[in-house]
């Protein structure tokens, strides 16, 4: 024994899971859906992505070292992961100057100036995404439809996402069936060829993700299954009564960020609820908020809002839905 | 299915290295160090001086109330020294030091008691007889077992449990006694069903021991009041609590014991030593010690008598490897860390742990991310990362009413914690305070 022994508390063995290796087991997830944007958008969603994620880094060392003076946390993945979602919640025409900004956004203000990471009480990508949604509405509606415009760069065709049409159509005064011979079909929507954010396009992709992330248990099912079910529910509930001024249920999860927001957004560790009980009505709270939204407000997508909106919840949540304590209710039943 | 409790509970690696390794006797140490305060209560009272000659089996320190223990000696020799020492808990505690007498044969005469099942005794005269034999619970508390087994007036009691889990991952000593005393076991758990006035028990076994449960099937199948229950394995399985709420579906109460639901719960362990103490007057002086570790040459499991110093056991497998940074005494999720190998093994003592190197130092603490991972696995619905929060800023009134003091200190929620926290560290000096607290206010 050259080394001295040590002495400490119990237990003496730990687990091999870390923090960091949570963070890049939700990158590891994200990959699929990446890949199926760079199929769809070519070169575009690659650099966006990249500029949303070095952007990210870079500003969490900048704030980190020279104005906060602390540790500087860049290599716990959880910047990345920040970089990586604010891209995937970007359409990929984006000019990169606003990338930078929202990026800013998101790491200065959503996680840094709350006390980083563990402390932030919102997503922080979702804050970059809304904050950026806000000042830039245009540019951040701006689709660049599939396929066509793998190769080009600039000037890329533009068109409305499923929703978006949907929305639209319906202000008009026209019906579902007329507007479903614009929309792309389910099965389009299923394996990513509708236009939308990078990160939506494919729910085949972003399910692959999300099977991924609740085999490694660093998701449970309680958050993404609620949260879809319910949205399910509700549309459907609408769509039954009146299928010529609802879209039906499939449409609503498998288009927009119904998918992304369900497995990557909602589920983020540090913005949900750390009980069971208390992660069924968070997501149940994402799912009506979103469907409001969708259904009967002025934007066609709300999910970023619904899952922010319910991030402030959170605390509350916490504090209201406990787990229920060993033998505070005396079942005994003698014989 | 097999049976489990529904709430929370990890899976570490078991790393059961001596679970094929039979129970081998340790050579009679030259010098004991016996502990007055080997159990949990008042402490002994030493009834022998210094250069006394004792026998085996001699008391030498008294019972000292009714939650208290006889101390046997477990050799024959003399007296050579009583001062406080330090002991397994890392503090300095009254011990008596007897030198072992060479020539005394009684020391070296392994006696093979027959089985014996026919139980003479009656109720009354089996409790006595276990607490004048100094028989406390094995599994890790050191209950003395006689105040289990007095129960108050108007309470009932249905079924006698007996924890043969051994969920603590390395530990197999309790594993190889039920493989080796299967039927004195069977015996020590009628004796106590009569104590109880009890007509019903079950061994509650993990899944990971199949040996064990054929062979207590196999010897209980005329014996209809005695069942054998295979429980899936999970951590922290062998609590009582735990195991109680896995093998009949009650929950104990909050603060409450398992007598409250109609249960006692015994160790195997104890069980055994009831055997000896009530069919062989032989008072509990030694025990089942598993000595292992990953790079240990020869981990196996002794019989040792009580006193004898840790590092005698050490050198029996070989002495310490390299790179050795732990000495634990106990399991990996429950043990107590030891400074040096001069400690004698107690009454409470399972295992002697080695971790080397790679695994003694906790990681680095970070920021706990909110994944309440903590929350899943604790077995008794708590939230650790809050009651460590409370427990740092000092809120100890909001951490009692959080429930703080009915933390089992089972260390699942450190095992599990992405970020190294130390969760238990925490909630243990809060329930230190706490305690203090609710003392003073009475």
């Amino acid at each position: 024994m050259s080394q001295p022994i040590i002495v400490s508390a119990s237990p003496h063995v730990h687990s091999d899971r870390t923090s960091k290796k949570l963070m890049y087991d939700v990158v590891i997830a994200l990959i699929p859906a990446f890949l199926v944007s760079l199929y769809v958008f070519g070169i575009g969603a690659f650099i966006v992505t990249a500029a949303a994620v070095i952007s990210c880094i870079v500003f969490e060392y900048l704030i980190q070292k020279f104005l906060l003076k602390s540790e500087v946390t860049i290599g716990d993945g959880s910047a990345l992961i920040t970089g990586m979602l604010l891209a995937f919640n970007l359409p990929s025409g984006i000019p990169i100057w606003m990338i930078i900004v929202g990026s800013l956004f998101a790491i200065g203000v959503g996680k840094l100036s709350f006390g980083g990471l563990g402390f932030n009480i919102f997503n922080p990508a979702l804050v970059g995404r809304v904050f950026l949604l806000i000042s830039f509405p245009v540019q951040m509606t701006t689709w660049p439809t599939a396929i066509e415009n793998q190769t080009v760069l600039a000037d890329a065709v533009t068109g409305a996402t499923p929703l978006g049409l949907i929305k639209e159509g319906l202000m008009f005064g026209e019906t579902m069936t007329n507007i479903s011979a614009n929309l792309p079909s389910n099965l389009e929507m299923f394996l990513g060829l509708s236009g939308g954010s990078i990160g939506e396009m494919s729910a085949l992709a972003l399910l692959i993700g999300g099977i991924y992330l609740l085999a490694r248990k660093v998701i449970t099912w309680h958050i993404p299954i609620t949260m879809l079910v319910t949205m399910a529910v509700m549309t459907g509930i609408f769509w039954l009564i009146n299928p010529e001024s609802y879209a039906s249920p499939l449409i609503h999860i498998l288009s927009g960020g119904a998918l992304l927001g369900a497995f990557y957004m909602a589920t983020d560790l540090v913005t949900s609820p750390m009980t069971k009980k208390g992660m069924v009505i968070f997501a149940i709270g994402i799912a009506v908020i979103t469907v409001v939204i969708r259904l009967f407000g002025a934007y066609p997508e709300g999910v970023s809002f619904a899952i922010l909106i319910m991030n402030a919840f959170v605390p509350l949540i916490n504090t209201y839905f406990k787990p229920r304590r060993f033998g505070s209710k005396i079942k005994a039943k003698i014989v | 299915m097999l049976k489990t409790f529904p709430k929370g509970g990890i899976h570490p690696p078991e790393n059961k290295l001596t679970a094929e390794k039979g129970i081998k006797r340790m050579a009679v140490p030259k010098v004991v160090t016996v502990p007055i305060a080997q159990h949990i209560g008042i402490p002994a009272e030493i009834v022998v001086d210094k250069k006394d000659k004792v026998e085996i089996g001699q008391v030498i320190a008294k019972s000292g109330g009714f939650v208290s223990s006889n101390i046997h000696s477990p050799v024959a020799g003399t007296v050579t020294k009583i001062d406080q020492i330090i002991d397994t808990s890392g503090y300095k505690k009254q011990c008596i030091v007897i030198r072992t007498d060479a020539k005394n044969e009684a020391n070296f005469v392994e006696t093979e008691y027959p089985l014996l099942t026919e139980i003479k005794l009656e109720s009354k005269e089996i409790v006595k007889k276990i607490a004048d034999f100094g028989v406390v619970g094995l599994g890790g508390a050191t209950f003395p077992s006689h105040v289990k087994l007095n129960v108050k007036e108007g309470v009932k009691l249905d079924y006698l449990i007996i924890n043969g889990v051994e969920c603590e991952p390395y530990l197999t000593a309790d594993h190889r006694l039920m493989l080796e005393k299967t039927a004195e076991i069977i015996v020590g758990i009628k004796i106590l069903m009569k104590a109880l006035n009890i007509d019903k028990a079950i061994i509650g076994i993990e899944n990971n021991k199949k040996n064990a449960i054929n062979q207590f099937k196999e010897l209980t199948k005329n014996e209809p009041g005695i069942q054998v229950a295979a429980l899936q394995v999970k951590y922290p399985q062998g609590g009582e609590k735990q195991l109680v709420r896995a093998i009949l579906g009650r929950e104990v109460p909050k603060n409450g014991l398992p007598m409250d639901v109609g249960v006692v719960v015994n160790n195997v362990g104890t069980v055994f030593a009831v055997y000896e103490a009530i069919q062989h007057n032989k008072p509990l002086m030694e025990r089942v010690v598993t000595v292992t570790g990953k790079k240990m040459e020869n981990p196996s499991n002794f019989w040792v008598k009580i006193g004898t110093p840790i590092k005698d056991l050490i050198a029996e497998v070989g002495g310490i490897p390299e790179g050795t940074r732990k000495l634990v005494n106990g399991g990996p999720m429950m043990g107590k860390a030891i400074k040096n190998t001069d400690v004698p093994v107690t009454k409470g003592t399972s295992g002697i742990l080695l971790i080397d190197e790679n695994e003694a130092s906790r990681g680095e603490a970070k920021n706990c991310i909110r994944c309440g991972e903590c929350v899943f696995v604790c077995p008794m619905g708590l939230e650790p990362h809050l009651l460590m929060n409370l427990s740092e800023k000092g809120l100890y009134e909001k951490a009692s009413n959080e429930d703080i003091m009915t933390c089992i200190e089972c260390g699942s929620c450190s095992y599990v914690c992405p970020s190294h926290r130390p969760l238990l560290d925490y909630i243990r000096f809060g329930k230190s305070i706490v305690k203090k607290l609710e003392t003073s206010k009475n």
